[in-house]
Formats: C-alpha cells, sequence, structure tokens
C-alpha cells in the first residue's frame, strides 16, 4: 500500500473516533446540540461538557495515543526488537514514579512545569538504564527481562510514595498511575502536555533516515554516515519527553506502542521512517477507540483505560513472544 | 484435653501466650503490667477452641444501668471508627478500654477529643487481644482475619453493619446501649436526636431541591446511603439516586455539569495531593459551584451515631 494511502485511511479512522469521542458520554444530549455547543457557546450546561469536559479527553487521547505509537516504532526501530514498547518495559512506570514524586512533595502544585519534567526525569532515567543493559547489541530477551526489573522498581517505588502520603486517597490513586485514564481531564492538561509532546514527535521524526539506515547493521548505518551516538541520544529525549508527558496527565497505558507498529508494519516495508508516522497515527486512533469503549462499556464506572489496551494488547504480545522464539529455533 | 481444633490455633494461642503477661514475660505496655499484678488472669484451652477469661479487672465490674439482670461488660474495645463514636457516647466511666486510631483523627471522627481520652490501637488483633477485652466492638468490614482469629481466641466480637438510614442510626444507638449494659442512656440520646430531627423537618409544600454529593474520584454514594438520608431529611433530592442508583458509586462530571444542582456537598481536600481530588478543582466543577451552593460534609456524616443531627442541620440551612 503506498504511503499516501495508509495514511489516509489511518486519518480518515482516526476523524471519525475523534468525533465519536466527542460525541459519546453519560450527558445524553443529541449530537447536533452538542456539536452546536462546541463550536458556538451557546446552550446552557452542554457548553461546559463539551469545552472543559470532551473536548480536553478527545485531544488527549490524540495526542497520547500518536506519542505511543510513535515511540513505540521508534524503540522498536533502534533496537530492532519487535518486543520494545515504552508500558512494557518501564518507561511509563518510571515517568509514573517521576510525576507521583513531583506530587506529593508538592513541587507540581508550586511549579505548574514540575510535573511533565519530573515524569520527563523518571522516564530518561529508565530509557537510559534500559540503552545501557540492552542496546542494539542485546537480544530481546534481555531488553525484556531489563524492562521487567525496570518496571517492577519503579511500580514499587510509586507504591511506597503513595502509601507514605499523609492523603488516604493518594493509595487509591495507584490504580490510576499504573493503568491510566482520561476520564475528567481539563484543558489544564493538554497545554501542560502538548510542548513536550510536540518536541518529542519532532525529535523522534527526524530520526527516520537514521533508522532506516540502522536497518541494515550497525556498521552499514555508520558507513552510510549516521552518527550512533548522536542517534541514541535524540531517540531517548524524544521518548522521554512524550512519554513523560503522557503519563504525567493520564498515567501509564500500556501495549498501544507494540499493538500498533506491529499491526502496521507489513504496510510500510518495514522501514522505520514509513513506519513512525502511520504509527503515530494508528496508536491515536487506537487510544481513542479505547477511550469510546471504556464510556460505552462501563459510563458510571470509570474503567481505567489501560484495562482494555492490556486486554487486545497482552493475547497479541503472547503471540509475538511465540513468534520471536520459533524465529530463534 | 489439650487438643486443637486446628493447628493455626496452636500456633496463634502461643504467638500471644509469649506475649502476653500470662507467661511471665514482661511486656513494656505499662497497662499489661498493672494488671498482672491484680488480675487472676485464666487460660482455659478447651477442645473447641481457645477460651480467655478474666476473673477480676480489679477495678469491680461495671453496673448495667438499667440495674440487675446481667453484668455490663467491664473492658470494651472498640476496633471500628463507628462503634468507637457509638461506644464512647454511651460508655460508662472506665467501661471502654480503646478506640481505633481513627476515632482521634478530626477529619473523619466527630468525636476526636472525647477519643484522645482512649488508648488507640491500631485495630490489629494482636494488639487488642493483649487488651483482654470482654467485649470487641467492629464493623461489619472489620479485617476478617482479625476478627476470626479474636473469636477463635474466645473473645466476644459483636458487628455494626454500616447503618443506612436515620431509623438505622437509632437502632445502632440502642443496640450499642443494650450491648454495654447502658440501655437507659441510650433511649434518651435517641430521644434528643428524635426532637433535635423534629425541628429540622422541612415545612410541607415546599418545592423540591436537588443535591449532589460529590468527592474524590467522583464517587457519590445514592440511594439507602446514610448520606441520602441526610439529604432526605433537610428535604433534598439526591442527584446520584435519581436515576435509581443505590449504594456507593460515582457520578460522572457530565452529568453534574447536565442536572445543574441547586447544593453541591463535596470534602476538604487532605493534606498532600492525590489525583482522586483533583476532580475537585475540574474548571467544569467550577462553573457549577459559581450557581450552587457548596456545602462541606464533615465527620458527621461518616457515622450512623447521633452526630448526623449536626449534617441534617448544615442541609437545612442551606434549603
Amino acid at each position: 500500500m503506498s504511503d499516501r494511502r495508509l495514511l489516509g485511511a489511518l486519518g480518515a479512522l482516526l476523524l471519525v473516533l475523534f468525533v465519536a469521542s466527542l460525541a459519546i458520554g453519560p450527558a445524553g444530549e443529541g449530537f447536533g446540540a452538542s456539536m452546536r455547543a462546541l463550536f458556538t457557546g451557546e446552550g446552557g450546561p452542554i457548553v461546559a461538557v463539551m469545552r472543559e469536559i470532551r473536548l480536553p479527553r478527545a485531544l488527549l487521547g490524540l495526542m497520547i495515543g500518536a506519542t505511543l505509537g510513535l515511540s513505540g516504532a521508534a524503540l522498536q526501530g533502534f533496537l530492532r526488537n519487535p518486543l520494545a514498547e515504552p508500558g512494557l518495559i518501564g518507561i511509563s512506570g518510571s515517568a509514573a514514579l517521576g510525576a507521583v514524586i513531583a506530587l506529593q512533595t508538592g513541587l507540581a502544585a508550586a511549579f505548574l512545569l514540575a510535573l511533565p519534567l519530573a515524569a520527563l526525569a523518571g522516564a530518561v532515567i529508565a530509557v537510559a538504564v534500559l540503552m545501557a543493559l540492552a542496546g542494539p547489541r542485546g537480544t530481546a530477551l534481555t531488553l525484556i527481562l531489563a524492562g521487567i526489573a525496570v518496571s517492577a522498581f519503579a511500580g514499587a517505588l510509586t507504591a511506597l510514595v503513595l502509601n507514605l502520603s499523609p492523603n488516604p486517597y493518594a493509595a487509591a490513586d495507584i490504580v490510576f498511575w499504573m493503568m491510566g485514564s482520561l476520564a475528567d481531564r481539563s484543558m489544564v492538561q493538554v497545554w501542560l502536555a502538548l510542548p513536550f509532546m510536540l518536541t518529542g514527535s519532532v525529535m523522534l521524526l527526524s530520526l527516520g533516515r537514521g533508522l532506516d539506515a540502522l536497518t541494515l547493521g550497525e556498521d552499514a548505518a555508520e558507513a552510510m554516515g549516521v552518527n550512533l551516538a548522536r542517534l541514541r541520544l535524540v531517540l531517548v529525549l524524544g521518548t522521554a519527553a512524550v512519554v513523560g508527558a503522557g503519563t504525567a496527565v493520564a498515567g501509564a497505558i500500556g501495549f498501544v506502542g507494540l499493538v500498533v507498529p506491529h499491526v502496521l508494519r507489513p504496510y510500510t516495508g518495514g522501514r522505520p521512517s514509513r513506519l513512525m508516522p502511520a504509527s503515530a497515527l494508528g496508536g491515536a486512533a487506537m487510544v481513542l477507540a479505547a477511550d469510546v469503549a471504556v464510556r460505552l462499556i462501563a459510563p458510571d464506572r470509570d474503567l481505567k483505560l489501560g484495562v482494555l489496551t492490556a486486554l487486545v494488547g497482552a493475547p497479541f504480545f503472547l503471540r509475538l513472544i511465540w513468534q520471536t522464539r520459533r524465529a530463534g529455533r | 484435653m489439650w487438643g486443637f481444633a486446628r493447628a493455626s490455633d496452636l500456633i496463634a494461642v502461643a504467638v500471644l501466650a509469649a506475649l502476653s503477661p500470662v507467661g511471665g514475660a514482661a511486656l513494656g505496655d505499662p497497662a499489661g503490667r498493672v494488671a498482672l499484678g491484680d488480675a487472676g488472669l485464666r487460660v482455659s484451652l478447651a477442645d473447641a477452641g481457645v477460651r480467655v477469661s478474666l476473673a477480676d479487672t480489679g477495678g469491680g465490674a461495671v453496673r448495667s444501668d438499667t440495674g440487675g439482670g446481667v453484668p455490663a461488660p467491664a473492658r470494651v474495645v472498640s476496633i471500628n471508627l463507628c462503634t468507637d463514636q457509638l461506644a464512647m457516647g454511651l460508655a460508662a466511666p472506665g467501661q471502654l478500654l480503646s478506640v481505633s486510631w481513627l476515632a482521634a483523627d478530626p477529619r473523619s471522627s466527630a468525636m476526636a477529643a472525647e477519643a484522645g481520652r482512649y488508648r488507640l490501637n491500631r485495630r490489629q488483633a494482636e494488639e487488642v487481644y493483649l487488651m483482654r477485652p470482654d467485649l470487641v466492638l467492629a464493623g461489619t468490614f472489620s479485617d476478617p482475619a482479625a476478627l476470626a482469629l479474636l473469636r477463635r481466641l474466645g473473645l466476644r466480637v459483636e458487628t455494626f453493619a454500616p447503618v443506612t438510614s436515620l431509623r438505622g442510626v437509632r437502632a445502632a444507638v440502642l443496640r450499642m446501649g443494650r450491648l454495654l449494659g447502658r440501655e437507659g442512656a441510650a433511649r434518651a440520646e435517641v430521644e434528643k436526636m428524635d426532637v433535635a430531627l423534629a425541628r429540622l423537618t422541612p415545612p410541607k409544600g415546599l418545592p423540591e431541591k436537588t443535591a449532589a454529593l460529590y468527592y474524590p474520584n467522583g464517587y457519590s454514594p445514592g440511594g439507602g446511603t446514610l448520606a441520602n438520608a441526610i439529604l432526605a431529611a433537610a428535604g433534598f433530592r439526591n442527584l446520584a439516586a435519581r436515576t435509581g442508583r443505590t449504594g456507593a458509586g460515582t457520578l460522572p462530571l457530565e452529568r453534574l455539569v447536565m442536572a445543574a444542582p441547586s447544593v453541591i456537598v463535596t470534602s476538604h481536600p487532605y493534606p498532600g495531593a492525590s489525583r482522586a481530588e483533583a476532580i475537585l478543582r475540574h474548571p467544569a466543577l467550577r462553573e457549577v459551584e459559581k450557581t450552587a451552593k457548596v456545602v462541606y460534609s464533615g465527620p458527621s456524616w461518616v457515622c450512623g451515631t447521633p452526630e448526623v443531627v449536626k449534617a441534617v442541620a448544615q442541609m437545612a440551612a442551606v434549603r
């Protein structure tokens, strides 16, 4: 499939899901009235519902899904490992730890940007540790094992910090940080995450050519003039920026960066430069679809988004391991 | 005679015997040491289980205020916030030994100052057992493992279900009165409460107003809950119950914004941050609060005790 047709099809799907995300919610107002309220600002309380609740939710779903798909594709390209995914290998978990520390120390209340910055710092540490342990020359198994260790450590520290909080609700927040949710976010979170996500996305998309060269092996890539050290640095910072910002506002949402690049890879000829933009659109579609499903399945329950992505993603992951195992034999 | 019903009983008794004054071990706890001197503590281990009985506390038995009948329990320990408050309100001097630490937290407990006079427990079976109570008061949702262990050790454990109506408050007060041998005091409390509630009942014919209960994570009790009963007693309809929902649950912020209730009942944030409470600062909620009255529900909303009168009065004031 040509790039234009693939991206066009994904874009159309994304548009439908974005409108669905704006239209579906417990308020139970008609589609026409809802859209009129959104654009004209007239129509009573539905205006606040559309502009303050649904719009930020749909925008965040779009942004977080796109960056998760993009960073998953970039990580898999760099590590040449189909199992690499920010949630699975502990980057999201470490970002959540950073965010929780910023919230519990009061830093986030004193200084608004402290929340995404702390999450970014957590993500940088995780990516750096993973690169050191299981860089391009590490096996798939090393990466997954390192990821399990990083995830477990970050998860334990997150639970520790939240359990020690004087706030009785903090411990209940553990579910949010581990599973993620877009419920009842506001435009504040959109503005908080947007600059980091834009910067990180531009950084990751700029790596396309280098990652393409890397598919031929490190020596070939260097011979083609790719600066591997610089590529690694940009990848680490770009991934940390998008995953950190997304986790800081919506918790850790897993498996998106795993499933989407894998589904789209056959249509992109296995070239990271083509896979990355497609995965961004596909990831946004997946998170928006999951977030609409969450609202349809249990409208009054705040079912966590990560529950759905994991229900889809975990069987997928098992299949991937099975394939990797057979290929390695 | 030394047979045990279960191996776990043996282990539990062994652990507790090693810790308790009976075993001769000096216990760091001063209360324990005083009791060692003058209390005739007998431990009898029967085939059916283990029974611990206290012959004499040295302080004399507490007399029932109805006179005669069974002697009232003399060493009562409560491990549930709500039984803590019911017991503190009714117990005779010296009858109640310990209440849970939550009872001393002014954010949860309407009787935090009173709780300071009692020994505070952390609701662990071990520390409760070591106080050698003759009656343990707990909630039906207290840790079942702790309650099962205390029962196996032969202690009398009475549990109270969460109260969900004003009639339930009366029943709980009267039952606590019976358990403590303080029926007279309990009846007086109920009468006082009924007089106060009658004064707060809204006059007939007032237009119905809607109140929304809205707590961290969007939690909003529906019908068949104490908060719902408090609203009803002050003449309010509970928004969460309007769709027929009963019990615990959440209210989507969208639905609250659409309904534009005349009163929003919420809570003050705790120190330290939580994402659960962040929803109470959502811009859409702030928008509703411009036209609605905001009531902060305190500890008088938490438990089915005569304190609920204060909660009803709070709502009546914004009616």
